[in-house]
Order: structure tokens, then C-alpha cells, then sequence
């Protein structure tokens, strides 16, 4: 008599350690082994892009903070150049450079924190709260220029909200010093980790063929081998002016696009963020960052896409304008979430606990999945 | 020790209980000491302080805990296998306190001097597994099961290079009796059995470097028998929240906790026990010098102490410092590289031991 056997739907999240934030997983299983998974969003959306549209031009910078909370600079940076290109608008280089630094800590800091919570998901603990100590730098160095640790508002359209400190500047060229040994560390203390690598190579794999299909973009996309980064292919502030390499997976040790290679693709990011921070911090010129802001911000009929780096991949801004104060609509292309889509696809076949490991591989934030 | 309670009451009932309970006066204070040591050790680990606020350091800090958890209340969800769910911790706790029974505290203290010890330990540990499986079973949650699933599946595979690391050291000692281990490696520390033993000669050498390989296969082993990273599959909380345990909250929790911590020495016991001279001292002792024959037994549970909050500690080490395998590693790790290894370490100290 042959056993009756049955699949099994085990629900992850919600509330579960390791979905990243409220997202609930359907995971179809045979045993320990995957068949299908079903991400299902929508527990933390607060209808972003409908409240826009009663707000005026300024007031939605707030509200792009609160996307994707881990790199909430560059959701801003993001957004005032979409809206100073639907204006016509030339803003001070003072403003672009500090924009670029500013930009590249956050990448620097949102970084740390998929690093080390990919870590923690894979279960080790500790370099997680050894990132999360050299993030607490960052945040300090935003602290004190805008006030604010996570939801800073501080680009504006045309300008900025606080000019840097004086210190600022100095306390910078500290932190890429003190910074650049560090990644060494991690390295020797979880990249390289036998263990580690045993649960992440060849773990995930995704071909750059369906990584396009999928839209996937940003590290991931780079992961599969692609050199695609909008800093340099679709050039927006003052980008073109650095010299700084775009890392791609080579499937150091296991195949192209596997979780390690994800993994490391962030870990030579960082260290490119370094090289364009330590060209930018040398060239500030001085400046006023507020002369450019507009009194009334009332942009001309029409329409406008600006798509920028986020450190989770392509964010991109679509703005319909009336003509009014108020924006007719603002749509957003969140990275996080095109690059969810894919995770059916490299879940297939794979034990629960690669769910994990895939999961924190591709690095997503909810608050920007949901909007 | 029996005996003397038994002579010091006049009734062997009396005795009888004193000697079951007197293993708690060790557990007890030793898992608030260890919970806060865990917890030290990975705070000065990962650059934080740690408990700071109850007592010096936080010493108070556990049993702060353990009183918050005794008022906690008791929740049993609606749909578990009441039963069980609330039998099972006290089974998983009974596996490893029975373990104790058979621990050579010292010369003068042994719960039971049991001729068959390490079979005897062998045996009781098992019982784990079925505590586990009930409350996984129990606890109505598909986290819960997997588990409770996961646990059996990697005690009962590590059981096996356990036993074979013990049986080899069986065939080196030609006994199976704990206290008599240890006190064959009286004296110095160069007759641990990690060095080859006792006895001065050719065997001593020929079979050091196979004693150091059944050691590091011994502790891989109880590690995961434990279920300590690296090996903490059933309570992996990136995957499986909280394992077996999930369900539960408030005393049955802390029992949970106090067999895990339990066990932790446990195994560490025996790990100094067979390798390390377990109650013996390594430098001579105190007692010997100063013509204290009292002194030597306190001496010795010092020293079996300190070996087994030793090994807890590189314990705490790894799990700080090591990510997680997966399980389907884990299972590898064992079938195809612990057993085989084990058991050609076994021939090859039973063809030492014939010479």
C-alpha cells in the first residue's frame, strides 16, 4: 500500500525573524523542499502615492523618507531630481556635491545593514552588531547634519535643508578611514566563513537572462554578471564626474548569481562608495545651498521618469503634473519590490532554509514594497 | 554518598531523596551562572556590555529572569494535545538530569557509582528526543514540528559517532565506569587520556594523535547533540522561530531552557570526564601538600567545574562566532564524515590497544 502524501502550506510571517519586515510567505512543501512560493504584500502599505496627490511638490519629501527607510537620502535625492527636471531647474554644485556624499553614505549604511542582517539570517550573529556599530557612524554624521537619524527630509527641491557642519568634512575623512579596514574585517570574519559560503554558494542561482526578464535591477542584477548601475549608464548629478568601477558577480565560489555572489557584489559596493567619497569630499566648493530653491514650486504641464541608483537597485520617479501645486500623480518604481518577483523563481527546488538565505540575498525592504 | 545519607538518617527512603535532589543544587545555580555568562560572553564578543543594571555586572540579571518567568502566565493554545504539551518539558528536563546521576562530581560525590556509566548516559540521553518530539507534536505548529522532526533526526545521527568515540576510549580503559576513568588519570595532566593515558611507553605516543581526533569528533558530536550552533538546527529563529519550543511560555519554558543549559554541561562533563581527567587536577593537589586529605574532594569538584564551564565556554565561543549549517550539511557532516572517521579512529585504537 503506498503512503498518502500530502503537501504542506507552511505561512511565513507575517510576524516571522526573517521575512524582513510584515511580509507573509505561502511556501508550498514537499518535506523540507520547496515547490512554490507566494509572497503576499500589502500589510504595512499607507497609500504613498494617493496621498501625494494632496500635498504640494515640498511637502512629498517626507513621504518619500518613509519608502524605503533604510535609504532615505537617496529616496530623496531621487525624487528632487525628478521634480527639479520636470522644473528646468540647475541647482549649485555645492548642493550636487554634498548630494553625492550624502548619497553614498546611505548606500554605504543600507549596505551594512542587508550585510548584516543577511548575516543574522543565516545565523551568525555577531557581525551583525559589528556592522550595525560602523552604521551607528553614518547616522551619527547625518545626526549632525540634519537632525534626524533615519527619516531625514533633508534634500530639497533646488537645494537643501541644513548646509554640513563645519566639522563635517573632517569627521568624514575619519570615517573612511576607520571604515576602509573594517570590510577587511568582515570579510575574515563572514565572507569567507567556510560555513557561510557552504550555505550560500550555489544557493539562489540567477542567470542574467531571467534576472532582465524579471526587471530585477541594482546588486542583484549586478550579482548575475550584468554591468548595469544608472550611475553611470544613465548619468544623473554629478556622477560622471568620479571614477569609481561597477562590481558584477563572477561566481567566486559557486555559480554566477548565487547568494554569495549577491552577497559580496554589496561588499565591493561599499568599498566603490569609499573611492567616490573620498573624490568628493576634497572637491566641495563653497557656496549657498539654498539660493536655488524655488519661492513656488509650480511645475509646467507634463510628464517626467527619472530613474537613480538606490542602494536596492532602479528607483524611479514618474510624475504627472497639471500644472497646480499639487503633483496629478506620482508613481514609483521600488526595486525592492520588482526584485521580490523573482523569488518564486529561485525558491523552486530549494530546502526552507535556503528561503531564508535567498530571501536576505535579494534585500528588501518593506516599507517600499508596500508603499 | 548514599550511604553516608543513609547512616546519617537512618533511613534509606530519606537518603534516597536527599541524593535524587542533591544534582539540582548544582544545575540550578550553574544555568543562572551560565545564562549570564552566556550572555557576557557574547556581549564583550560583538563590542557591547551586556547585563549592566541588576548586581554587579548583571549577576542578578537571570535570576530576575527566572522570577519574571515563574509569574508569567502559563499559555497553552487551544488546539495542542494538552497532555503532552504539558508533560513534554519536564521529560526533556528529566533526560538530562538523569544524565547527572551518573556524573563523578568528585572522589567522594557520585549521584550513582554505576559500573555501566557511560552506556547508562548514553541511554538516558536519549530520552530527550522523545520529550522534544512530544512537545513538537504536541504544540499543533507546523514550526513547532519541523522542529521537534529536525532535532530527532540530528540527536539520533549524532548519537552514533558519540557512541563510537566512547566505545573506543571503553576499549582503551577497558571500562565502562565514569569514576573509574577519571581516576585513572590521577595526578598530572599528561595522564589525561588526550595524551595517550596513564600508562608510559610506546602505546602512549602511538595513540595521542588518535585520542586529539576522537576528542575533536566527540565535541563536534555533543555539540550538536546539545543543539548548539553551529548546529542549532531545531531552534534556528532565522527559519523556524523558535523550534519546539515555540508554543511555550512561562515555567514550561524555563524548563526547556534549564535541560538546554543542563545539558550543555552535561556533555562538557563528560567530554573532561573521558578525555580531560574529570574530577582530577592537573597540577597535583592542595590537600596533598598541606596533609588536608579533607581538602582534595572540594579540590576536585573545583577542577570539574572549571573543565566543564571550560568547554560551555568554547561553546558560547562557536555560537558567537559561526554561522549556521543547513540541515541537509548537517546530516552529510555526520554520516559521511563522522561515522566513517570515528570508526577507522576505533580500529585503529583497538589494534594500538592489542600491541
Amino acid at each position: 500500500m503506498a503512503l498518502k502524501t500530502q503537501e504542506l502550506v507552511l505561512n511565513m510571517g507575517p510576524q516571522h525573524p526573517s521575512t524582513h519586515g510584515v511580509l507573509r510567505l505561502e511556501l508550498e512543501l514537499e518535506g523540507e523542499v520547496v515547490t512554490k512560493v507566494i509572497p503576499h504584500l500589502g500589510y504595512l502599505h499607507r497609500c504613498f502615492e494617493k496621498h501625494t496627490e494632496a500635498m504640494t511638490y515640498p511637502q512629498v519629501i517626507p513621504y518619500t523618507d518613509r519608502m524605503d527607510y533604510l535609504a532615505s537620502m537617496y529616496n530623496n535625492f531621487g525624487y528632487v531630481v525628478a521634480v527639479e527636471r520636470l522644473l528646468g531647474i540647475e541647482v549649485p554644485e555645492r548642493v550636487e556635491y554634498i548630494r553625492v556624499i550624502m548619497g553614498e553614505l546611505q548606500r554605504i549604511a543600507s549596505h551594512l545593514v542587508a550585510l548584516g542582517t543577511y548575516g543574522l539570517d543565516i545565523g551568525a550573529f555577531t557581525p551583525f552588531l559589528y556592522l550595525f556599530r560602523d552604521r551607528e557612524h553614518i547616522l551619527n554624521l547625518f545626526e549632525i547634519t540634519c537632525g534626524a537619524r533615519l527619516l531625514y527630509n533633508y534634500m530639497w527641491i533646488g537645494g537643501l535643508s541644513h548646509d554640513i557642519p563645519s566639522d563635517f568634512v573632517r569627521l568624514t575623512k575619519e570615517f573612511i578611514s576607520y571604515f576602509k579596514p573594517t570590510i577587511t574585517e568582515l570579510n575574515e570574519l563572514l565572507s569567507y566563513n567556510k560555513i557561510f559560503i557552504e550555505r550560500t554558494a550555489n544557493v539562489g542561482i540567477l542567470p542574467a537572462d531571467t534576472a532582465i526578464s524579471y526587471g530585477i535591477t541594482g546588486p542583484n542584477l549586478r550579482a548575475s554578471g550584468v554591468q548595469w548601475d544608472v550611475r553611470k549608464d544613465d548619468t544623473y548629478s554629478i556622477y560622471n564626474r568620479f571614477d569609481f568601477e561597477i562590481p558584477v558577480g563572477k561566481g567566486w565560489f559557486g555559480t554566477l548569481g548565487d547568494c554569495w555572489d549577491r552577497y559580496y557584489v554589496r561588499v565591493l559596493e561599499m568599498e566603490e562608495s569609499l573611492k567616490i567619497l573620498e573624490q568628493a569630499i576634497d572637491q566641495i566648493p563653497e557656496g549657498d545651498v539654498q539660493s536655488a530653491i524655488p519661492k513656488r514650486i509650480k511645475p509646467p504641464v507634463g510628464t517626467i521618469y527619472t530613474r537613480v541608483e538606490n542602494p536596492r537597485g532602479e528607483l524611479g520617479y514618474f510624475i504627472i503634473s497639471d500644472g497646480s501645486v499639487n503633483p496629478f500623480r506620482i508613481k514609483v518604481r521600488a526595486p525592492s519590490f520588482v526584485n521580490l518577483s523573482v523569488l518564486n523563481e529561485l525558491c523552486k527546488g530549494h530546502l526552507v532554509a535556503d528561503v531564508v538565505a535567498i530571501l536576505g540575498s535579494i534585500d528588501i525592504v518593506l516599507g517600499e514594497i508596500d508603499r | 554518598m548514599f550511604e553516608f545519607l543513609s547512616d546519617l538518617f537512618g533511613s534509606q527512603i530519606i537518603a534516597a531523596f536527599i541524593s535524587a535532589a542533591l544534582p539540582l543544587v548544582f544545575i540550578v545555580p550553574f544555568v543562572i551562572f551560565a545564562v549570564w555568562l552566556e550572555r557576557k560572553v557574547s556581549a564583550h564578543m560583538q563590542d557591547r556590555l551586556g547585563p549592566m543594571r541588576v548586581g554587579w555586572h548583571g549577576w542578578l540579571q537571570t535570576i530576575a529572569d527566572f522570577f519574571k518567568l515563574l509569574q508569567k502566565e502559563d499559555i497553552v493554545a487551544s488546539d495542542t494535545d494538552k497532555k503532552f504539551f504539558n508533560v513534554a518539558p519536564y521529560i526533556v528536563f528529566a533526560g538530562t538530569y538523569l544524565v547527572f546521576a551518573a556524573l563523578p562530581f568528585s572522589s567522594a560525590y557520585i549521584g550513582t557509582s554505576l559500573d555501566i556509566g557511560l552506556f547508562y548516559i548514553i541511554a538516558v540521553s536519549g530520552l530527550v528526543v522523545i520529550g522534544i518530539l512530544m512537545a513538537g507534536w504536541a504544540s499543533n505548529n507546523k514550526y513547532s514540528l519541523y522542529g521537534a522532526m529536525r532535532s530527532a533526526a540530528q540527536i539520533v545521527s549524532y548519537e552514533i559517532p558519540t557512541a563510537i568515540v566512547i566505545l573506543s576510549i571503553v576499549m582503551f580503559t577497558g571500562t565502562l565506569s565514569l569514576s573509574e576513568i577519571s581516576d585513572n588519570q590521577t595526578a598530572y595532566f599528561w595522564n589525561w587520556y588526550i595524551f595517550g593515558g596513564p600508562d608510559w611507553g610506546l602505546t602512549k605516543f602511538l595513540v595521542l594523535p588518535f585520542m586529539i581526533i576522537g576528542f575533536l569528533i566527540l565535541y563536534i558530536s555533543t555539540l550538536a547533540e546539545v543543539n548548539r550552533t553551529p548546529f542549532d538546527m531545531p531552534e534556528a529563529e532565522s527559519e523556524l522561530v523558535a523550534g519546539y519550543h515555540t508554543e511555550y511560555s512561562g515555567i514550561k519554558f524555563s524548563m526547556f531552557f534549564l535541560a538546554e543549559y543542563g545539558n550543555m554541561f552535561a556533555v562538557s562533563a563528560i567530554v573532561s570526564v573521558i578525555f580531560f581527567g574529570g574530577y582530577q587536577s592537573p597540577i597535583g593537589y592542595l590537600g596533598d601538600a598541606l596533609a588536608a586529605n579533607w581538602l582534595i574532594p572540594f579540590e576536585q569538584l573545583f577542577w570539574f567545574a572549571a573543565k566543564g564551564i571550560f568547554f560551555v565556554f568554547v561553546q558560547m565561543w562557536l555560537r558567537w562566532t559561526l554561522p549556521r549549517v543547513r540541515v541537509d550539511q548537517l546530516m552529510t557532516l555526520c554520516w559521511k564524515y563522522l561515522i566513517p572517521y570515528s570508526i577507522v579512529n576505533l580500529i585503529i585504537i583497538g589494534i594500538i590497544t592489542l600491541i
